[in-house]
C-alpha cells in the first residue's frame, strides 16, 4: 500500500478510470487474461468502465455475453482451470445472484474437492452498493455475504489506489477473488501516481490515525467514515479510520492494533446489520481484544430494509455521516 | 367460445381505442423523459417508446381476473391494465400515493387492484414467478391467463428454460410473451442468440408458439386473441413472439454506441403509431378531430397526473422499518 508520493508524477483520472487502467494493464501484461461480461463490450460496460476496450483488444479478449450469469461465469471458472486468466464482469452484484451456485459449489470449492489438483484463477468484477435510487433489486450490499464462503478472496478497493492496483494482484492470486467497485466510487476524481503499481490484496490500511476510537470500514463507506472523522474532530475527538480493504481474509491484526490503541470501535458497514460483516467484525475484537475496550462497540449499517426508491428513504437507509458522528459520540460517552 | 373471441372487431370505435391507447402511453413516456430531466423522477428509467402495439395488443384482450407480471419497461403494461396514471407517476416520483406506494419506482409497479404482479428488474426474474401463479390457478382449476412480458435478452438466461419446460410440462396456462425488441442493452440479438428465431425455442419445449409482427397493433391483437382463447380452451402455455424496436435509448443513462442513427430512423418510420395512423387515414377510418380530441384528452390526463404527483406526500422517513414483514407481525 506504500506509495512514495514525491517519488513520480500524479495526474487526475476517476475510479472509473483508474479500473479501466487496471484492466488494459493486465490484458497487456498477460495474453491469457480476457474481460468477459454483460455489454462489456459494444456498450462500453454498464458503468462505462470497459468503454473503448473493445476498439482496442477485440471481440475475443472483450467479449459480449448473452444474459446468462451462471453459464458466463461457470465458463470464466472453466477457462481458468484451463489456464486462462478470465476477469468476469458480473455487472452488478444483484445479479451474481444468478450466479451463486456457480460461485460458491464450483469456483470456491473445487481445489478443496480435487486435493487441489485443480485452482481457480479467476477473477470476478462487480459493482455493489447503493445510493443512486435503483431501488430494492439494484442496490445490494451483498460482499459481507460473499466473505462468508472459504475459498474465495473478497476485496473492497475504496481508493484510486486500490481500484488501480488490487486487479492485477488478484490475478496473480491462484483461486478466485471477487472485487467489489462500489457504485458511488465510480465518479470519484483525484490524484494518481503515473506509475501507480498493484498493491497487496490482504492487509487493511489506517486512512487516517487518531487515538480516541477506532472506525472500521470499507469500500464506498470510507469516505463518508472520513467525513466524520472530520466532524468529530471539531467536537474534540480524535478518530482512527481503518480502511478494510479485503473482507476475506480480515486483517486482525491491523483491526485489533487500533482497537488496543484507541479502546473503543464504531464498525461501519453498508450492509444490513443481521449476520453481516460487522457482526464478523465486533466478535472478532470481543474474541481478541476484550480486555483492550473501554466501551461497548458500536455500529452503523444499513436498516433492516430493502432499499426503498425514494432518494430521502434510500438515504436514511443506508450509513449516513451524520449516524457515524452520533454512534462514535456515544461510544466515546 | 363464440366465433368472434378469437377476431379482433375492426369496428371503428375499437380502432380509435386502440390508436387512443397507444398514444396515452407515448405521450405519458415523453413526460416521463421530461421529468426526468427535470430530476423529478430518478434513477434507471427504461422507457416503451416504439413498443406500445405489444401492450396495446395483448392487455385488453385479457380479463380482470387473469394476470400480468412484467419488467422494469413496464410503463405501457401498466397503464393500459388500468393502473391509474396518476399513481403510475406518483410511483416514478417516490411519493406515497404512488402504485407502489413509493418504495418501488419506475421498475417495480405492482397493483393488486389490477392483478399486476410487477416490475421485476431482474432480467428473466419474472418467468418463475409467472409459471408459480398459473400452477396455483391451475390447481385450483380456475380458469385464469397469466401473461408474463418480457424482452429478447430474457432468452438467454437459465430462468426462461426452466420456466417454459416447467409451464409446458405441467400444461399451467402461461401466456409467454417476447418483446424481441433486438437489443438486450447494447448487445443485439444475432451477438446473444444461436438460433435467433426465439418462437422455435419455445416450440423446442413443446409449447404453441407464433411470431408476430409487433408494431402492427391488430396483428397482435388477432395473435393474442388467438393464445388466449388457446390457453383458456386447453389450460397449456402460449408463446408469442412481438418483434419490435426500441426507439429510445435502454435506460436514461445509454449513451447508444452500440446502433446507428440511421437504423433508428428506420425503424421510427415503422413505428407501431404513425403505421396504424396512416393505415387509418388511407381508410378513411379517423379524421383530423379524432386525432385532435385524443391528444386533448391524453394531455389533460398526464397535466393532471403531473399535479397529483406534484401534490404527493413524501413518506416520512421514521416510516423507513414499514414494508419489510406484513404490518403487526414479527
Ligand atoms: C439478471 C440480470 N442481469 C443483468 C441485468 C442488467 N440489465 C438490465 S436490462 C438488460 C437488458 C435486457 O434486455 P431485454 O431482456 O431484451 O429487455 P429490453 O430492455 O430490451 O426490454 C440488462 C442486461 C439485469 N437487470 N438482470
Ligand atoms: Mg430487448
Amino acid at each position: 500500500m506504500k506509495q512514495d508520493a514525491a517519488r513520480s508524477e500524479t495526474r487526475e483520472l476517476t475510479y472509473r478510470e483508474a479500473v479501466r487502467e487496471a484492466i488494459r494493464d493486465a490484458l497487456i501484461r498477460d495474453p491469457r487474461v480476457f474481460l468477459m461480461g454483460e455489454d462489456v463490450g459494444r456498450y462500453g460496460g454498464c458503468y462505462a468502465v470497459s468503454k473503448g476496450l473493445l476498439a482496442e483488444f477485440g471481440p475475443e479478449r472483450i467479449r459480449d455475453t448473452p444474459l446468462s450469469e451462471s453459464g458466463f461465469t461457470g465458463a470464466g471458472i472453466g477457462a481458468a482451470i484451463a489456464g486462462m486468466r478470465p476477469i468476469v464482469e458480473l455487472m452488478t452484484v444483484n445479479f451474481s445472484l444468478l450466479a451463486l451456485d456457480q460461485i460458491l459449489n464450483t469456483a470456491a470449492t473445487i481445489r478443496h474437492m480435487s486435493g487441489s489438483q485443480f485452482g481457480v484463477p479467476l477473477v470476478i468484477r462487480m459493482a455493489t452498493g447503493a445510493g443512486r435510487q435503483l431501488a430494492a433489486q439494484h442496490s445490494h450490499s451483498l460482499e459481507g455475504w460473499y466473505a462468508h464462503i472459504p475459498g474465495l478472496k473478497v476485496l473492497a478497493p475504496a481508493t484510486l489506489e486500490d481500484a488501480r492496483g488490487m486487479l492485477w494482484t488478484a490475478l496473480e492470486d491462484p483461486d478466485p477473488v471477487l472485487i467489489f467497485e462500489h457504485v458511488m466510487l465510480y465518479n470519484m476524481q483525484g490524484p494518481l501516481a503515473a506509475d501507480a503499481a498493484p498493491v497487496d490484496i490482504d492487509k487493511a490500511a489506517v486512512r487516517r490515525v487518531g487515538h480516541d476510537i477506532s472506525l472500521v470500514t470499507y469500500g464506498g463507506s470510507l469516505w463518508k467514515t472520513l467525513e466524520a472523522a472530520a466532524e468529530l474532530a471539531k467536537a474534540g475527538i480524535d478518530a482512527e479510520v481503518v480502511d478494510l480493504r479485503s473482507l476475506r481474509p480480515l486483517d486482525d491484526a491491523t483491526i485489533m492494533a487500533s482497537v488496543a490503541k484507541t479502546r473503543r470501535a464504531v464498525i461501519v458497514d453498508e450492509g444490513w446489520r443481521s449476520g453481516s460483516i460487522s457482526a464478523e467484525i465486533c466478535t472478532r475484537i470481543i474474541e481478541q481484544a476484550f480486555w483492550e475496550l473501554d466501551a461497548p462497540l458500536g455500529r452503523v449499517c444499513s436498516e433492516e430494509v430493502p432499499i426503498p426508491y425514494p432518494r430521502h428513504l434510500e438515504q436514511a437507509a443506508i450509513p449516513q455521516a451524520a449516524k457515524i458522528v452520533a454512534a462514535a459520540k456515544s461510544v466515546v460517552g | 367460445m363464440s366465433d368472434t373471441a378469437d377476431k379482433p372487431h375492426l369496428s371503428r370505435a375499437h380502432e380509435l381505442d386502440l390508436l387512443n391507447r397507444m398514444i396515452r402511453i407515448r405521450r405519458f413516456e415523453d413526460k416521463c423523459a421530461e421529468l426526468y430531466t427535470q430530476e423529478k423522477i430518478r434513477g434507471f428509467l427504461h422507457l416503451y417508446d416504439g413498443e406500445e402495439a405489444v401492450a396495446v395488443g395483448v392487455i385488453p384482450v385479457l380479463e380482470r381476473r387473469d394476470r400480468i407480471v412484467s419488467t422494469y419497461r413496464e410503463h405501457g403494461h401498466a397503464l393500459v391494465r388500468g393502473v391509474p396514471m396518476k399513481a403510475a407517476l406518483a410511483e416514478l416520483y417516490g411519493k406515497q400515493e404512488g402504485c407502489s406506494g413509493g418504495r418501488g419506482g419506475s421498475m417495480h409497479f405492482f397493483d393488486r387492484e389490477t392483478n399486476f404482479y410487477g416490475g421485476n428488474a431482474i432480467v428473466g426474474g419474472g418467468l418463475p414467478l409467472a409459471v408459480g401463479l398459473a400452477l396455483a390457478d391451475h390447481m385450483r382449476g380456475d380458469n385464469i391467463v397469466t401473461a408474463c412480458f418480457f424482452g429478447d435478452g430474457a432468452v438467454a438466461e437459465g430462468e426462461f428454460h426452466e420456466s417454459l419446460n416447467l409451464a409446458a410440462l405441467w400444461a399451467l396456462p402461461v401466456l409467454f410473451v417476447c418483446e424481441n425488441n433486438l437489443y438486450a442493452m447494447g448487445t443485439a440479438l444475432a451477438l446473444s442468440e444461436s438460433e435467433t428465431d426465439l418462437h422455435l425455442k419455445a416450440a423446442s419445449y413443446r409449447l404453441s408458439s407464433e411470431a408476430v409482427d409487433g408494431m402492427d397493433v391488430i396483428a397482435v391483437e388477432a395473435a393474442a386473441r388467438r393464445a388466449v382463447a388457446a390457453i383458456r380452451k386447453t389450460g397449456k402455455p402460449y408463446f408469442l413472439e412481438c418483434r419490435t424496436y426500441r426507439l429510445r435509448a435502454h435506460s436514461m443513462f445509454d449513451a447508444q454506441l452500440y446502433r446507428d442513427k440511421a437504423e433508428v430512423e428506420a425503424w421510427r418510420q415503422k413505428g407501431p403509431i404513425v403505421r396504424f395512423e396512416s393505415w387509418l387515414e388511407a381508410n378513411h377510418m379517423i379524421h383530423s378531430e379524432d386525432l385532435a380530441s385524443i391528444e386533448a384528452g391524453v394531455a389533460a390526463e398526464i397535466s393532471e397526473a403531473v399535479a397529483f404527483a406534484e401534490a404527493g406526500t413524501w413518506e416520512p422517513a421514521e416510516q423507513l422499518g414499514r414494508f419489510t414483514y406484513a404490518e403487526g407481525a414479527v
